[in-house]
């Protein structure tokens, strides 16, 4: 199997590498990291990816602008999107959701979850 | 989730990096408190309030994580205009962030959770009782702008809060258009949002799902300003942006009328071309621009700056947010390979030299200059990679100052004086182990300053004097070295006392107290076990002196002074090295043995004739420009042969306010050199630093300038010498 491509965006690099930690669990994974929207996306229109997880709450731009612009930008792409974020309110549940979403984590997250929502969303095989 | 083993450090670097701009920034909020807040700040602070309960909570600091959250909670409602930044909110962020650093330290070092969890419920109680005040304001003005509805999808509730207030106070609303290759969007997006800002606020940075061109990529940033269209216009003038006003415009989302819209704009040109005309007009044609704003003068420091237009400081400030963080040993390392090249150039050097001198052969004497050439290019080399290493080292003063000015709120208020605290040359850059090292004499000094220094209100008010004290911090590159100077405009040094307990304590005799000019009177301070606080408080406490400051400061190659004049105030001035890595020695010769003075404690070279030298109380010591130093023989010292000479080099250094004349054969020059520590037994040697490689397979030993001092002005001693 080909390695995972995943983009990783999030303002803690603390944060970032636990991400990356809990997806190497799932055997080969290629992490691509961001430290905000507008990185984010710069990274996202550089290369393909098979996953994107992202935190709402950043600087210069935010996590929900983001999903906004891979999912209905000049060339909308139906990239997985996990996001993972200290908002647990329902309301922002359904906004994330609302603009294409695929999956919310709500911090502090286990590393089983982030493992699962992946594998879920890449129809993965419960052993990786 | 259960972070990498090593997490624990990640997490305290990161935490303690949010920490520290929280601090700064609230020490801004505080100051703006009375007069318009900044949004960007506010929304700054609560981001990093947010991501510290994120962080903390990731790593299992629930007692970080639960207090995080209940500040969050408070600037939440505060960035959204809910409550006001009163004192009891301000005070009690300011004391939320002391207990997250308290609490921090504590999971730093592995500990239990100690007192702090206590506190930190306490406080986080508290916060959360401030962040229920009030009913929030509700009016929808934002139906009024007609934002059309894929806007509002992706706008958060803050952003929504801030459009709220502009058009509450009728700041017109821009878009801004902006479009970039795709390649480097995130560099074209930077430069626009530098250039508006200083002209109002952004209040949102939207990706426009119609591309700039081809395949470019467009952003709809919401703008609020209070700027003329053609001040914003200018400003754009040379980037790919377009400004168009916001009210009733179509989405930024595809809709049939924007395209149309853009297409019918005259300048719309292929994305390869940078340059786009902007089309302007007022939001109303009957609204003119604002007129000028008169400033008024500013007549207390806390009332801060008004808001609407962005100062320079705020952009400093968030250049710090740009640094990197960089482990230490990481640099260790790399400084020691620093030194291995060092030796290996001086290698090649003594080849070359050799090789110059041998020159009887031509082929060995061309071989020669070749390898001279060599040698230059490697030495080039070096020092670039030298003062690349230092810089990586170096860190902003700031650092230390920011925490101190939280401790000074603090202190001013225990103490119930009311004083302003003045702070300049924050970017003033030292190497960061001096920086660290730094904060706790200059805490000290400055806790001195507010506890014995300037008096209570009333005291000053009898003396003519403003009700308020000023205390301040200023730093200053000299050359290599920085000076800090920490002054008051309080009481001065009292003089008479000053001798009197000097006296009383031994520490000098009557009559040389008596003869002691001013500077050295009151130099005296710094003596162990000095101290003329009548009262003991809770500020500094008994027992640390300044002494233990000037001791401090000595290990880091610096030198103390103090100058007091009674009434007016007091200052303490600090010079220190820039850096302690890689130092710049005077090699001297002793008994032809080397030896390395560190040149930052070497005040000058004299020459000195034998007969100039006397012997007081069985210690030599001569004159230099009528102060009476002492004279110290390197070569009886160490216990080797002295060679008979009439005259002496004399390399006079000093330490604080101490000076020394060391007695040497030969001045050889000067060289950077590396100091190793020496190991095992030797480590204790009096009067040696350490050792340095010169790279002819010859190991030079360093002096250590204050073990010397310390060797000749015992304590018992003390009072001939000073």
């Amino acid at each position: 199997m080909p390695p995972i491509r995943a983009l990783v965006v999030d303002d803690s690099s603390a944060m970032r590498r636990s991400i990356v930690f809990a997806l190497q669990r799932m055997g080969e994974v290629v992490c691509v990291e961001a430290q905000d929207g507008i990185e984010g996306l710069k990274r996202f229109v550089e290369a393909q990816y098979d996953i994107v997880l992202t935190d709402i709450n950043m600087p210069v731009m935010d996590g929900l602008k983001l999903i906004s612009h891979i999912r209905r930008g000049s060339a909308p792409n139906r990239v997985p999107i996990v996001v993972i974020t200290t908002e647990s309110a329902v309301e922002d549940r359904t906004r994330a959701m609302g603009l294409g979403a695929s999956a919310y984590l709500v911090k502090p997250v286990q590393a089983q979850q982030v493992v699962e929502a992946v594998r879920a969303l890449l129809r993965l095989g419960g052993s990786g | 989730m259960s972070p990498p083993a090593k997490g624990l450090s990640e997490f305290v670097a990161e935490a303690n990096e949010i920490l520290d701009l929280l601090g700064r920034d609230l020490l801004v909020l505080d100051e703006q408190r009375r007069s318009e807040l900044d949004p960007d700040l506010v929304n700054r602070i609560f981001r990093g309030a947010h991501s510290l309960k994120g962080l903390s909570g990731m790593f299992g600091q629930d007692a970080m994580a639960d207090l995080a959250h209940a500040a969050e909670e408070v600037l939440d409602r505060l960035r959204l205009g809910k409550i006001e930044p009163s004192a009891p909110v301000v005070d009690s962020l300011v004391e939320a962030l002391d207990a997250l650093q308290a609490l921090l330290s504590e999971a730093s070092r592995e500990g239990h959770e100690g007192r702090s969890a206590e506190r930190a419920k306490l406080l986080a109680n508290r916060l959360s009782s401030l962040a229920s005040f009030g009913p929030p304001p509700s009016s929808d003005e934002l139906d009024e702008i007609g934002l059309p509805a894929q806007i509002r999808a992706v706008f958060t509730e803050y952003e929504e809060h801030r459009l709220k207030e502009n058009v509450r106070k009728g700041v017109p609303l821009w878009r801004v258009r902006a479009a970039f290759d795709l390649t480097d969007f995130d560099v074209g997006l930077a430069k626009v949002n530098d250039a508006l800002k200083p002209l109002g606020e952004v209040i949102s940075t939207l990706p426009s799902a119609e591309p700039g061109a081809g395949s470019g990529i467009a952003f709809d940033l919401i703008f609020g300003s209070k700027s003329a269209a053609e001040r914003i216009h200018q400003a754009l003038i040379e980037l790919p942006a377009k400004l168009a006003p916001l009210s009733g415009q179509p989405a930024p989302a595809p809709s049939p009328v924007a395209e149309e819209k853009a297409a019918a704009e005259p300048a719309r040109k292929p994305a390869t071309t940078k340059r786009h005309r902007v089309s302007v007009r007022p939001r109303r044609p009957t609204e003119a621009p604002p007129p000028a704003r008169v400033e008024l003068p500013r007549l207390h420091a806390e009332e801060g700056p008004t808001p609407t237009e962005r100062r320079e400081p705020d952009l400093s400030l968030r250049s710090l947010t740009q640094t990197v963080r960089v482990d230490i040993r990481r640099l260790d390392s790399l400084m020691n390979a620093v030194g291995e090249l060092l030796l290996i150039r001086a290698n090649v050097q003594r080849l070359a030299e050799s090789a110059l001198a041998a020159g009887a052969h031509a082929v060995s004497k061309l071989w020669g200059q070749e390898l001279s050439r060599e040698c230059r290019a490697l030495e080039r080399k070096l020092d670039e990679l030298q003062t690349g290493i230092l810089d990586a080292r170096m860190v902003p003063l700031g650092q230390v100052f920011d925490k101190l000015a939280r401790l000074v709120r603090r202190l001013a208020r225990e103490a119930g004086k009311e004083l302003d605290f003045a702070v300049s040359g924050g970017e003033v850059e030292l190497d960061k182990l001096i920086v660290e090292e730094l904060s706790d004499p200059l805490m000290h000094i400055i806790r001195n300053a507010i506890d014995h220094g300037v008096e209570l209100p009333d005291e000053r008010a009898e003396h003519g004097k403003p009700r308020r004290g000023t205390v301040s911090l200023r730093a200053e590159q000299r050359g290599n070295h920085v000076v800090i100077e920490v002054s008051d405009d309080g009481s001065g040094l009292d003089e008479s006392r000053i001798r009197q307990v000097a006296v009383q304590r031994g520490l000098v005799v009557a009559d040389q107290a008596q003869e002691m000019n001013r500077r050295e009177l009151q130099n005296l301070i710094f003596l162990p076990g000095f101290s003329t606080a009548r009262s003991v408080s809770a500020i500094s406490g008994r027992g640390v002196g300044l002494d233990v400051v000037k001791t401090n400061i000595a290990n880091l190659s610096g030198i103390i002074d103090v100058s007091s004049e009674a009434g007016r105030g007091t200052t303490l001035t600090l010079t220190l090295p820039v850096t302690l890595a890689i130092i710049r020695a005077l090699m001297v010769s002793v008994s032809d043995r080397t030896y390395a003075v560190p040149l930052n404690s070497v005040l000058e070279i004299v020459s000195v004739e034998g007969s100039e030298i006397r012997t007081v109380e069985r210690r030599e010591v001569f004159s230099l420009r009528g102060r009476t130093l002492p004279f110290m023989r390197l070569a009886r010292l160490f216990a080797l042969p002295e060679r008979p000479l009439s005259r002496h080099f004399v390399v006079v250094v000093g330490l604080a306010q101490e000076r020394l004349g060391l007695a040497v054969d030969e001045l050889i020059g000067q060289q950077d050199i590396v100091i190793k520590p020496l190991g095992g037994k030797l480590r204790h040697i009096p009067g040696i630093a350490g050792a340095t490689d010169l790279g002819n397979r010859r190991t030079v030993l360093v002096l250590d300038i204050g073990a010397l001092m310390e060797e000749v002005i015992s304590p018992e001693r003390r009072a001939e010498f000073i």
